[in-house]
């Protein structure tokens, strides 16, 4: 293709992502790196139905001033992202010298709101991700092994967890796993404990969202693998089936391999969808125990009265780090193999 | 102060016949009236009323949400503004305020509102900022008919509550006797200001915007809240105020610290389960450590006004909300048992009475210093591990300060 058409063609493209995706990070990037100027406090008198009291205000005027001749606010560089609420440089100083063990170290930096949020999100991704994989593989596989009259409505009922949205689905489990909800009921009877509450315990609250996560995502890696099951050379088979091959040897020698190329974009959807795990910590009032750094960001902005624009656009620019980090490997294997089919 | 609001209310109560004469709202000039408000069943009773005064000339709209807080300053900052009214309370005003969207009222009273009394003013410097319409805070609800089966007095101190949970576990009538809103967020924020509240301590240091809450104060307040969860059900860091009724209403537990605003659900004889309702009953919150303040806030509910609409919307809106605010709004029993009304012609039900009480023994309003809510947020964000034995009392105020100091110094407040 010469290179003008070439150009051409992907012209739109480009411009879209110019557009919708560079400048959105390229403004985020920038927002980040200011924030709000120096108040200007005046003292008043507060009179209302409990009495008078003198209370400190801010001087909208004189601010309204300051904010027309530097709309973008003050200068912080980097600061942001060193706060406490961030990388926290100096708090991690500051326990590392009052600790004396690794394991008290990390304890309190892991309390740090920025590394607790971080913590959990890769637990999440690292667990669900390999468990929707197998789980989805499993589905499929048994799926495709049903009489045909039986598939349409077996694969109506496994994709149900992820047609359901996932605020209703994760509140719909929210209310079974309360202490006098049907699981949470079911649970404390088994066990005998009577304060057993898979709401309050951060152990349990992690197994329940890693429990919903893969909940909501097998099906999606069920529908891509069945697609796949359909594809595969079936005199490959037959020929493995002569050479006397079990059916265990069939699908470890002949489907997964098969198979490799969706395991890996399986993979590359699932790292980046569960990196930004947020609505079950919402819907299942998780806040408590597991906060992810999409969590964060939405506090940040909703926590209270004015919206802290700088803290959430750095915690934001490090989110969008972490998913380059994390895809890294997988973007360089895919790569390779591209190089090597060429 | 309390006394002025007494003697408001039973003037109030006198002039109140005379005031239910006018039944139809009929406002001067044309106009259009954008009313923006929380929801919850008080103020819809408000809000609804000010829709009355629909006609060819003004246009009424409202919009009821429980996110209001969050869109207001971006819908009063518009010119014209998308709201012309703004219901608010005396956290919510603070935003508004910081951000100098909302208008003086002086010369819109001195025209409209002779049905106002002085004690529903908001001045600040001397400007009418706000009018103030119902005053709201926590009160104990407890069943009358338990404590008086296990000879249990009504506890007054926080102290005594937890004995009084003691002895009922004890006597078998129920495990977790408490409810106590510990969701984290907005909810647990507000409880601990509510228990630091009753050590009459203040939350800053004199004139700056620096937190001083880690003190021993700060440390014996989460100590009781500590206390109060050796009384409360499994899943008590999920407990909030909205889903209060479900437990209460099961007999799962005997005390709570609730809202007044929701009190009239509570002691709806009317309801799902009359015989509990009958039994409930109000005081004003428990004090602790001895020093006689009731562990609480108080709150009003009021309405402020958009700065940047035209002078015909403001004089409408502002007869509406007027109209709305009559005497007639309280002269229906089912609305006057919604709230502790401060408007003309309110007389005192038993969903205020705890209002009162708190009150009269001296619990203090919520700040409306602008840092406040960064405050409460970080309160909110940081108390759950404490509460939950994962953490020291120490450990958990001083994350509560560097998260408070670091969004502080973000919003210009510290330097």
């Amino acid at each position: 293709m010469p290179h003008r058409t070439f150009s051409l063609f992907i012209l739109p493209s480009l411009l879209a992502m110019l557009l919708f995706v560079a400048l959105p990070i390229g403004s985020v990037i920038y927002q980040s790196l200011f924030i709000e100027h120096e108040q200007i406090m005046v003292e008043v008198e507060n009179c209302g139905p409990f009495g008078c009291t003198t209370e400190r205000r801010v001087d909208a005027e004189a601010m309204a001033q300051l904010r027309a001749e530097e709309p973008a606010g003050r200068w912080n560089g980097l600061g942001t992202y060193f706060n406490a609420g961030h990388l926290a440089f100096e708090r991690i100083g500051q326990i590392w010298d009052r600790t004396e063990t690794w394991g008290q170290f990390l304890d309190q930096a892991m309390n740090l709101p920025f590394y607790k949020a971080l913590g959990f999100t890769l637990a999440y991704t690292f667990i669900v991700t390999p468990f929707v994989i197998i789980l989805g593989f499993c589905i499929a596989l048994g799926v495709n092994a049903l009489p045909n009259l039986a598939k349409g409505p077996v694969i109506f009922f496994s994709l149900l967890p992820m047609i359901v949205t996932p605020l209703i689905g994760s509140l719909v489990l929210f209310w079974m796993i309360d202490s006098r909800g049907i699981i949470g009921a079911t649970l404390q009877t088994i066990f005998g404990d009577p304060t057993l509450s898979l709401k309050a315990s951060p152990t349990l609250t992690w197994v329940t969202l890693f429990v919903y996560g893969v909940w909501h995502s097998a099906p999606f890696a069920f529908v891509v693998f069945y697609a796949g099951l359909q594809g595969v050379p079936k005199d490959t088979m037959e020929s493995a089936m002569v050479d006397g091959a079990s059916r265990r040897e069939q699908v470890r020698f002949v489907v997964i391999p098969y198979l490799m190329p969706l395991v890996v974009f399986i993979a590359l959807m699932q790292l980046m969808d569960n990196f930004r795990v947020f609505e079950p910590i919402v819907g299942f009032s998780a806040e408590a125990n597991a906060t992810s750094l999409s969590y964060l960001i939405y506090s940040d902005l909703r926590g209270q009265d004015t919206p802290l624009f700088a803290s959430a656009a750095a915690t934001s620019v490090l989110t969008t780090l972490g998913v380059i980090v994390l895809l890294t490997p997988v973007l360089i294997r895919t790569w390779r193999d591209f190089n090597r089919k060429a | 102060m309390t006394k002025t609001l007494l003697a408001t209310t039973s003037l109030a109560a006198l002039f109140g016949l005379a005031g239910a004469a006018s039944a139809q709202c009929t406002i001067e000039g044309e106009g259009s009236v954008r009313i923006l408000a929380n929801d919850f069943q008080a103020l819809h009773a408000v809000v609804s009323r000010a829709t009355e005064c629909a006609s060819d000339s003004v246009e009424v709209t409202t919009n009821e949400t429980t996110e209001h807080k969050d869109i207001q300053v971006a819908a009063l900052s518009t010119d014209p503004a998308a709201y012309t009214v703004a219901v608010v309370a005396n956290g919510s005003l603070v935003p508004l305020l910081n951000e100098g969207l909302t208008r003086p009222l002086d010369d819109l009273v001195a025209q409209y509102g002779q049905n106002l009394q002085e004690s529903q003013l908001i001045r600040i410097n001397g400007e009418i900022m706000a009018i103030a319409f119902m005053a709201n805070s926590q009160m104990l609800h407890y069943r009358a008919d338990l404590l008086e089966e296990n000879g249990i007095a009504v506890p007054t101190t926080y102290e005594e509550l937890l004995e009084a949970s003691a002895a009922l576990r004890e006597a078998g009538v129920m495990e977790t006797p408490l409810y106590a809103s510990f969701l984290p967020g907005w909810d647990l924020g507000e409880e601990f200001i509510n228990m630091y509240m009753g050590s009459g301590q203040p939350f800053f240091e004199d004139g700056s915007a620096q937190v001083a809450i880690n003190n021993e104060a700060g440390i014996a307040a989460l100590e009781m809240m500590k206390a109060m969860t050796e009384y409360m059900g499994p899943d008590m860091m999920t407990y909030n105020s909205n889903e209060a009724q479900p437990y209460w209403e099961n007999e799962e537990v005997a005390f709570m610290t609730g809202w007044g605003s929701r009190t009239a659900a509570f002691i709806d004889e009317n309801g799902a389960v009359p015989e509990i309702a009958a039994a409930t009953e109000v005081v004003a919150m428990p004090s602790w450590g001895g020093n006689g303040i009731p562990a609480t806030t108080l709150w009003w509910d009021g309405f402020a006004m958009a700065k940047n609409i035209s002078e015909e919307d403001a004089a409408a809106s502002f007869q509406a909300m007027m109209y709305a605010l009559s005497p007639e709004l309280v002269a229906d029993p089912e609305v006057a048992g919604l709230a502790a009304w401060l408007v003309n012609g309110y007389e005192p039900q038993p969903a205020a009475e705890g209002v009162i009480a708190n009150m009269q023994a001296g619990a203090a309003p919520y700040p409306m210093t602008p840092y406040m809510g960064l405050l409460h947020t970080a309160l909110g964000d940081n108390l759950a591990e404490f509460l939950q034995g994962q953490e020291s009392a120490e450990e958990a105020l001083e994350d509560v300060e560097a998260a408070y100091t670091t969004a502080a110094t973000e919003a210009g407040f510290i330097q």
